[in-house]
């Protein structure tokens, strides 16, 4: 049922009708909403079996679930930005030893400067850390993404981050439908660890792996991931049937079968590219959108085929290497070696991506005139007073 | 054990179990121990945390009746223990990082108990750098939300897996890699460190109790009582470490009753903050007789006597001996259970 919700409410509601056994979580903007949420909802006894831990940093909201998901809990928490960083050692290590936490990222730019808006530099910076990432355009794919994370999780026993981008979704009220708790149960079935810490039967779990084995682990850790996309796709169909509604699990592609350019992003920009399109498709510019809901493992099959014959593929992102580029556009241009690949820098530390700048760099790439590397909407004002500052 | 046993016999513990009677004699000297850390594990010889973990884990697999899952830090324990693929461990365990072990158990003991097994207790356990340092925060956490876990340190005052480099728990003098006995003031600083059981105590926690290898039923005793408490409790055990420590391997149990008999470190139990029995020094020793056998002290001894340092830390040792009543212990607690009556 369709009900006027914000977004972090949306995930937090439905978090809990996936019915996770233990929470923990360390408050950071814009993630806050979400946890808030599930703390109430555990204290006021609406989601039952549910422990929620209050911990002192985000290395111990890891490690703790860490903990819980190795003696057999279904795990949950949630971060942002720094909060990432701060339990990034513990990222490598849930995904080393398999571990099926699932946790949301509300994506926030990373300090220094300071700055508590959305960009995708705290998710992106995880990409190489061994867990499972999706990525969510609008609520509804944040709340539907959960669902699927637990299942998929669980399946493959791997750890999962669900990102949704800060303010933009985790606080926008929109139209969401929230997954109901007898379609929830039925597509995700109670959590069966694939080992357990249990005295009936002692298992040594996170031992000291030499030369002559860490390869094959990680070897075996990729061929997971990879075993991921056929699943998510079949996933994905499972939940359609489940609770009538679809869910674009690797990539999600608009009007791209006729496109001569493609632009390709992640998160809830997607929305505003959409309509640009639309209002470039109506002067007759052939270009289309794809969106990227699985960013690791990386869908490089889903994509060739979305993008079809296009022959220029714009990366629209909102993080980037410096001193070097565009992150997702590295990973598409060893997907599409044989494509014109421009890279479009946008949306920084919480700035818009406003149609008409979007619209100005599209008509660039079309006559030709769009650099490899750009940064949109670049306030030429304020780089003259930063080189004007005496040294 | 309802009466805590213990021997008062100076210079030798060599009465061991068999004038006790059967239900009282250590765990180990049980054929149906848990042997939860079996033998085969790669500790140098002489290892005072091997011991210690011996001990501490089949007291704990006791005092639960094997209802027990065990979570370690990185350290030489995990170390030694675990060289894939064997393991020494026969209760189930789990190492995730160095600084996240009192967290982890944190979680396993949440997720216990969301699964309603409350039948099953939780112990971690690390060295003094996974617990007084890099893993400090996440073990005030653990204390102050009260999550019922065993948090057991293994101190043998540095870090010896990575080389024998000072921690938080080095002494004052001790040379160590990163404090070596060189310049005019050789070895550790003095004036830096800190006490974890006294800052464990700060969060009034049920139970913190810090023991020694050098008494072995004063160790499981103290495991055994705080099997007893739910919610966190902690146990500070002192291991000499042969190697990082410069000492004869076959002196590891004198070396840590020389600790406590010159006052160095205070044996005590502490419950919700405040401190309700210790271990009387029933000989006292000079600083000096401690520091001697331990090559980590030799800058104070060779080319010449530094009188000075070693008054220093005899200074420390008189503090601690006054602080907790070390020498007039039965005049505050009364006498030792098992003594008299």
């Amino acid at each position: 049922m369709l009900s006027q919700i914000e977004g972090s409410r949306a995930v937090a509601e439905t978090v809990a009708r996936c019915r996770p056994q233990v929470i923990c979580a360390y408050p950071i903007s814009p993630q806050t909403h979400i946890v808030e949420a599930l703390s109430a909802l555990v204290k006021s006894g609406r989601l039952a079996g549910c422990e929620f831990v209050n911990v002192e940093s985000e290395f111990a909201a890891m490690s703790v679930a860490i903990g819980a998901s190795a003696a057999g809990a279904r795990a949950y928490t949630a971060t942002a930005s720094q909060g990432l960083l701060y339990m990034a050692e513990a990222l490598y290590n849930a995904s080393g030893l398999g571990l099926p936490i699932v946790m949301t990222v509300a994506n926030r730019a990373i300090g220094a400067p300071i700055n508590i808006w959305n960009d995708h530099s705290d998710a992106m910076s995880q990409r190489d850390s061994g867990w499972i990432q999706l990525y969510a355009e609008d609520n509804q794919a944040a709340a539907d993404l959960h669902v699927l994370a637990f299942r998929l999780a669980e399946e493959l026993s791997t750890p999962v981050m669900v990102c949704m981008d800060g303010f933009v979704l985790t606080h926008a009220v929109e139209a969401v439908d929230v997954p109901g708790q007898a379609a929830a149960d039925r597509f995700l079935p109670p959590f069966q660890p694939r080992q357990v810490l249990d005295p009936d039967a002692p298992v040594t779990i996170g031992a000291m792996v030499g030369p002559e084995a860490f390869t094959e682990v990680r070897y075996l850790a990729h061929v997971n991931q990879l075993a991921a996309l056929a699943r998510m796709s079949e996933l994905a169909r499972e939940f359609t049937a489940t609770f009538d509604r679809p869910l674009a699990p690797l990539v999600s592609p608009y009007r791209c079968a006729d496109a001569e350019t493609v632009v390709v992003a992640l998160g809830s920009v997607l929305g505003t590219l959409k309509d640009t399109v639309d209002d470039l498709r109506a002067a007759g510019v052939p270009v289309g959108v794809l969106g990227l809901t699985a960013f690791r493992p990386f869908p490089v099959e889903a994509i060739r085929a979305a993008i079809g014959p296009a022959r220029r593929v714009v990366v629209l992102e909102r993080a980037f290497a410096a001193g070097v580029g565009g992150i997702v556009a590295a990973d598409l241009a060893g997907a599409l070696p044989d494509r014109e690949m421009h890279t479009v820098v946008a949306g920084l530390g919480g700035r818009p991506v406003t149609r008409d700048s979007l619209r100005e760099a599209l008509a660039a790439a079309f006559s030709g005139k769009l650099a490899p590397l750009t940064f949109l909407d670049l306030d030429e004002r304020l780089l003259r007073a930063a080189e004007e500052v005496p040294s | 054990m309802s009466e805590r046993v213990r021997f008062f016999q100076t210079g030798s513990f060599a009465v061991g179990n068999r004038l006790l009677p059967l239900d009282a004699r250590t765990v180990q000297s049980d054929p149906s121990r848990s042997n939860s850390l079996t033998s085969g594990h790669r500790a140098c010889r002489g290892c005072g945390e091997a011991l210690g973990a011996r001990y501490v884990l089949d007291a704990a697999m006791r005092a639960t009746g094997g209802r027990l899952v065990t979570v370690n830090a990185t350290g030489c324990l995990e170390v030694f223990s675990t060289p894939y693929p064997e393991t020494s461990w026969r209760v189930p365990w789990l190492h995730s990082l160095f600084g996240n072990a009192p967290a982890v158990a944190s979680g396993v003991a949440t997720a216990l108990k969301a699964r309603g097994r409350t039948d099953i207790r939780v112990l971690g356990q690390g060295g003094d750098g996974g617990t007084v340092d890099i893993g400090f925060g996440c073990l005030s956490g653990m204390f102050e939300r009260g999550d019922d876990v065993l948090f057991v340190c293994y101190d043998n005052q540095g870090y010896m897996n990575t080389g024998v480099q000072r921690s938080g728990a080095t002494p004052p003098a001790a040379r160590t890699s990163t404090t070596q006995a060189v310049g005019p003031e050789p070895g550790n600083v003095f004036g830096q460190g800190k006490s974890a059981p006294l800052i464990a105590m700060a969060h009034e926690i049920p139970y913190v109790a810090t023991a020694t290898i050098a008494d072995l039923h004063d160790l499981e005793s103290k495991v055994e009582r705080a099997m007893g408490f739910h919610g966190a409790r902690y146990l500070h055990v002192l291991v000499p470490c042969p190697l990082g420590w410069g000492g004869d391997a076959a002196q590891t149990v004198r070396i840590a009753r020389l600790a406590v008999e010159s006052g160095l470190f205070p044996v005590f139990e502490a419950e919700r903050g405040e401190v309700t029995a210790v271990s009387p020094i029933r000989h006292r020793v000079p600083v000096e007789e401690y520091l001697r056998p331990q090559a980590r002290f030799r800058h104070l001894f060779e080319p010449e006597r530094r009188a000075d340092v070693i008054d220093r830390l005899q200074a420390g040792a008189d503090r601690n001996i006054e602080r907790f009543g070390l020498l007039r212990a039965e005049e505050r607690f009364g006498p030792p259970l098992g003594e008299g009556s």
